[in-house]
């Protein structure tokens, strides 16, 4: 019994996960992420 | 040759963990030319988030750092970060604290730093308790709360965690292009000093306490830990093969009691208590098996 639950819980979390980058995926939120990744971070380097 | 002994050497062998560190790290920091040119990588896969702490100005990244992203993701007007929320919950359940152990570069770091013959600092058990708990702060505060609320007068997001802690970024960013790059040199001030300072203390600590910043102050351990117990990569141990040695307990770089709570959220899934056990400790299998066909075990 606990393992089923725990089972569920876990394929919950796992199909939880998959339709939000897939939400995610329709806005083009992936977008924002690559603007921000191409550029050099100032405050991660220290400096900004 | 006859008179002659030929004796066989034990081939020094890396460990799965160490080979998975090494390979993950070439993997996420593929892009070499990045180094050589002191410029960062602007291809498309930085569109996807690495499931490990890596930062993505770091000439080498060929991925977006999930925490630099989410920090990125969040502010007044942009709505649920779907997308970076997503994959790190999806990296979660799949490995959990797994990606710490096995996975993240800076992790590996720690791990070689602490090899460093030096003596080794035993943190009392009461204050190890009190302080891990700082790093589900960090993720609150300076991960969701700061960069939510805290916008600058242009409403613009500020990344806390990766402008005032984050010693990633310094090491793997900040250092590489700043000796590139002489404009970006100019350009450190009050700011590069305290990230550099930061750094230095973490990597120093790494030396005399096993993976201090993964045990203290990660976000991205914070998150994943918040999976351990509902993830896919799971440790079993066989209580009825338990002789009580503890040794296991002794080389765990992360101080887990393995033999009351193996699973703990602290537990990276080194398998280093694996290692030494006399076959009580295993990897639990991905899918669980049939009641009756598993032996008795504590998961």
């Amino acid at each position: 019994m606990k393992n089923k639950g725990l089972l569920a819980v876990r394929y919950g979390l796992l199909a939880a996960a998959l339709l939000c980058i897939a939400v995610g995926l329709m806005r083009r939120e992936y977008v924002g992420v690559l603007q921000k990744a191409v550029m050099i971070c100032l405050e991660c380097i220290g400096i900004g | 040759m006859p008179g002659m002994h030929r004796h066989r050497l034990k081939k020094p062998r890396l460990r799965f963990q160490r080979k998975a560190q090494l390979i993950s790290a070439a993997l996420v920091n593929g892009y070499i030319l990045g180094f050589q040119k002191g410029k960062i990588f602007t291809g498309s896969t930085k569109a996807f988030c690495v499931p490990v702490l890596n930062c993505y100005s770091c000439p080498g990244a060929l991925g977006a750092c999930p925490i630099g992203s989410l920090q990125a993701a969040l502010g007044r007007g942009k709505g649920f970060p779907f997308y970076v929320l997503g994959l790190l919950t999806l990296f979660g359940v799949l490995l959990g604290r797994a990606v710490c152990g096995l996975l993240c570069p800076f992790g590996l770091i720690q791990d070689l730093l602490y090899k460093i013959p030096v003596p080794k600092l035993k943190v009392p058990r009461s204050l190890d308790r009190a302080l891990r708990w700082l790093k589900y702060l960090v993720l609150l505060v300076m991960v969701v709360l700061l960069p939510l609320f805290a916008l600058t007068e242009a409403g613009v997001t500020i990344p806390y965690f990766c402008k005032y802690i984050c010693p990633a970024g310094t090491l793997e960013g900040g250092i590489p292009l700043m000796l590139g790059d002489p404009s970006l040199r100019a350009l450190a001030g009050a700011l590069f000093s305290w990230k550099f300072f930061v750094m230095l203390l973490i990597l120093a600590a790494s030396m005399f306490i096993s993976r201090p910043f993964c045990r203290y102050l990660c976000p991205l351990g914070a998150f994943y830990a918040l999976f351990s117990r509902f993830s896919f990569f799971q440790m079993r141990l066989d209580k009825d093969k338990c002789i009580g040695c503890k040794k296991c307990e002794r080389v765990c770089p992360m101080a887990v009691e393995v033999t009351k709570n193996i699973n703990s959220t602290e537990c990276v899934r080194c398998g280093k208590c694996k290692d030494v056990c006399v076959g009580a400790i295993d990897r639990a299998p991905l899918l669980p098996r049939k009641a009756g066909k598993s032996p008795e075990s504590q998961r």
